[in-house]
């Protein structure tokens, strides 16, 4: 067991998969010599060259179009996108060509390029460094799909995602960058695309992943001390999403609550709720409800505690879905 | 190459005759099929490789004549044709070595073609039965990209992992980007030549400015001519004429060489003519005069070959009677193919989707399958 705080989890991930494979090559800005605007690629251009960790021209379509022609030379890119908000010059390249190019090319031409992106708010930022913008990527076929809540999966999945076959569109819990925990660097880790249960309950099931698994825990232990047991289960892959053990937890507590930064409409939540429903009709106490953020433009930093939920938020709509 | 800094000569301007003096037009044979020669640029062809060249042109021709009929009949959805620019393409195609990597556009059937792609491949993308029905790897042409520009990056990206595999600003192969004039405007075509440029990378940029953006003419993309353009990224750039199936190849394979020997890219503007339609689903009557096709076609890039191969002696009417039945016997195969492909199996869209199936597609697929069941008995 080693404590690792998450954004070194992942950098010791990175570093892993450079080990194991040659062919795994790092591009982003500002990625090389500084390491990183949050160091998750420290120290790694000094260790393995200028040609494995790859300092790019500040230009977010050229790095993901770049990843394109070298996975079909047979490298295998990772990406860093510095922001959330950044990732839409690169939407054209990810979209049309990133998530197409397997199916086009049937199967002929590998795409396992992994796109690292550190996602949502909470760390008083400007405008453009606080988004979550998962469902975008979700909807788009051909791509895949993983949030990490928490340093073990952060090592674990980010190989696991290298690792991939398939694009995998990699979102890491900024404001958790610096959260630590215990990590067993020979453990046998569960499949990149499964959900976990990370806390078991009775009375409602809260799905949360990435930022707010930690939030959904806090709100777990609060209820708790009200009497309420919570189960949380940490979704960890948005696409594909893994519902078995969400469906099985649904079963037995007959209340869903689905948790996310990102804006309510039309966001994972409106998916979850609509297969949740359709698959477990007849065991649901009440619908199953979201608290997300709201509908509006990612406000200044002043408002986002307004904006994102936390514990009493989540808590709010439990007690709502306890009403029904 | 052509100097950097030079004087500019202006694009062709609304009401501007769109055939200006050009200067830098790298030419080896003139419009009247005569050889001249070039300070940069001599080529040694023999007169087998003449025949050879002629022969792919009018092949090509003749491929692209029975797929617009075809789409004509409704045997194909669309076609996008390349008549008039069959010897940027063959020229293109033939200077390309068994290592170097093509990234087409949606128009490179000549590339296809000198690539060694089966027509029928193309075909049945424009048929709809696939999205690309070549191997790209194995015939080291990628499949079509109808996405404009997205291409050049990725073009761009392999001539990185060509560097990789080296270790060196070179390699055993060179990557090449197909575009037309209107891609110059996009942003991703501008960040790949900063890319190539700073990294070196052995990649050439190869544009047939073919004088329309579908329907925009080029003046609209650019206020200088395109190859000017390359000193700005800082690598060269050069003008060729684009119906001159020698001096494109002459060009060409220089540009390749200079990048797989490490020396960078190169951006090449095939100055040509999109004699028909942008695709079949297109009408260049409303915004273009009959008299400038009439102009162009004066500068056909495949009757100046004839021209020449008469004129000189090297080829006789009976080697001109044998290409044309050749043709005939490929359109009849084209036909053929085309008529007898079989529709694409409904489980086919959802099997490669991705290199590991995921559940849900499964689940679809398996839906899909039993309801189509219910309509069997």
């Amino acid at each position: 067991m080693t404590t690792l705080t998450l954004g070194k989890a992942l950098n010791t991930g990175l570093r892993k998969a450079m080990e194991d494979d040659p062919k795994v090559v790092l591009m982003g800005e500002d990625i090389g010599k500084l390491g990183g605007v949050f160091r998750i690629t420290d120290g790694l251009q000094k260790d393995f060259g200028e040609a494995r960790v790859v300092d790019t021209p500040l230009a977010e379509a050229g790095i993901l179009g770049t990843a394109v022609g070298l996975a079909m030379r047979g490298y295998r890119p990772v990406v860093e996108i510095q922001f959330d908000g950044f990732v839409f010059p690169a939407y054209n390249q990810i979209v049309t060509q990133v998530a197409k190019i397997h199916a086009r090319s049937r199967g002929r031409l590998p795409m396992p390029i992994t796109i690292r992106i550190p996602f949502g708010g909470g760390i008083g930022a400007v405008e453009h460094h606080s988004e979550s913008p998962e469902a975008y990527f979700a909807h788009t076929t051909g791509l895949k799909v993983v949030a990490v809540s928490n340093p073990s999966d952060a090592y674990w999945m980010l190989q696991q995602a290298i690792a991939s076959p398939d694009p995998v569109v990699f979102f890491e819990p900024k404001r958790r960058y610096w959260d630590k925990a215990e990590v067993d660097l020979e453990a046998t880790p569960p499949p990149l695309f499964s959900s976990r249960v990370v806390r078991a309950g009775d009375d409602v099931t809260l799905l949360a992943y990435g930022p707010m698994v930690k939030t959904a825990l806090q709100a777990a232990e609060a209820a708790a001390e009200e009497g309420r047991s919570l189960e949380v289960i940490d979704l960890r892959t948005l696409s594909p999403l893994d519902l078995g053990p969400v469906e099985e937890s649904v079963r037995r507590t007959g209340r869903c609550v689905v948790v996310h930064e990102a804006q309510t409409n039309l966001g994972l939540g409106a998916e979850i709720a609509a297969r949740v429903t359709e698959t477990c009709f007849h065991s649901l106490e009440a619908p199953v409800l979201r608290v997300g953020g709201y509908d509006v433009t990612y406000p200044p930093s002043k408002l986002e505690e307004e904006y994102l939920p936390d514990l009493d938020r989540v808590l709010h709509v439990v007690d709502r879905s306890m009403e029904f | 190459m052509t100097a950097l800094g030079e004087m500019v000569d202006p694009v062709p301007g609304a009401g501007a005759p769109h055939l200006p003096a050009q200067p830098d037009l790298v030419q080896l044979l003139t419009p009247e099929g005569e050889r001249v020669e070039h300070p940069d640029y001599a080529i040694d062809v023999t007169d087998d490789e003449l025949l050879s060249l002629y022969r792919d042109l009018a092949l090509v021709r003749r491929w692209d004549v029975e797929a617009t009929a075809l789409q004509r009949q409704g045997e194909l959805g669309i076609w996008a044709s390349l008549l008039g620019q069959e010897a940027a393409q063959i020229g293109a195609g033939r200077a390309l070595g068994a290592q170097d990597m093509a990234f087409p556009t949606y128009r490179e059937h000549g590339v296809a073609w000198a690539r060694g792609v089966d027509p029928l491949h193309v075909i049945s993308l424009f048929r709809g039965n696939d999205l690309g029905g070549w191997d790209p790897l194995a015939t080291k042409f990628n499949l079509y990209t109808v996405v404009i520009g997205a291409q050049c990056l990725h073009a761009t990206g392999y001539a990185m992992g060509i560097q990789r595999d080296s270790g060196t600003a070179g390699g055993d192969g060179a990557a090449i980007a197909f575009l037309g004039d209107g891609a110059t405007s996009q942003g991703e075509v501008n960040e790949a030549m900063i890319w190539a440029a700073t990294f070196d990378a052995p990649v050439v940029f190869f544009c047939q400015n073919n004088q329309y953006a579908i329907s925009v003419p080029i003046e609209r993309q650019s206020k200088v001519p395109l190859f000017r353009r390359a000193a700005g990224f800082g690598f060269p750039g050069v003008r060729v004429d684009g119906n001159d199936v020698l001096a494109v190849l002459a060009v060409t394979r220089a540009a390749l060489a200079r990048a797989r020997e490490g020396s960078g890219p190169t951006f090449i503007e095939a100055f040509t003519y999109r004699m028909g339609a942008h695709t079949t689903s297109d009408d260049p009557t409303r915004y273009r005069l009959a008299d400038e096709l009439e102009e162009w076609k004066l500068r056909d890039p495949i009757a100046r070959l004839k021209a020449h191969l008469s004129r000189s002696g090297k080829a006789d009417a009976d080697f001109f009677a044998s290409v044309e039945a050749e043709g005939d016997e490929l359109a009849v195969r084209i036909r053929k193919g085309t008529l007898e492909m079989p529709d694409p199996a409904g489980t086919e869209m959802f099997d490669h989707v991705y290199a590991e199936q995921t559940d849900e597609i499964a689940a679809q697929r398996a839906e899909f399958l039993a309801y189509q069941e219910g309509f069997a008995s």
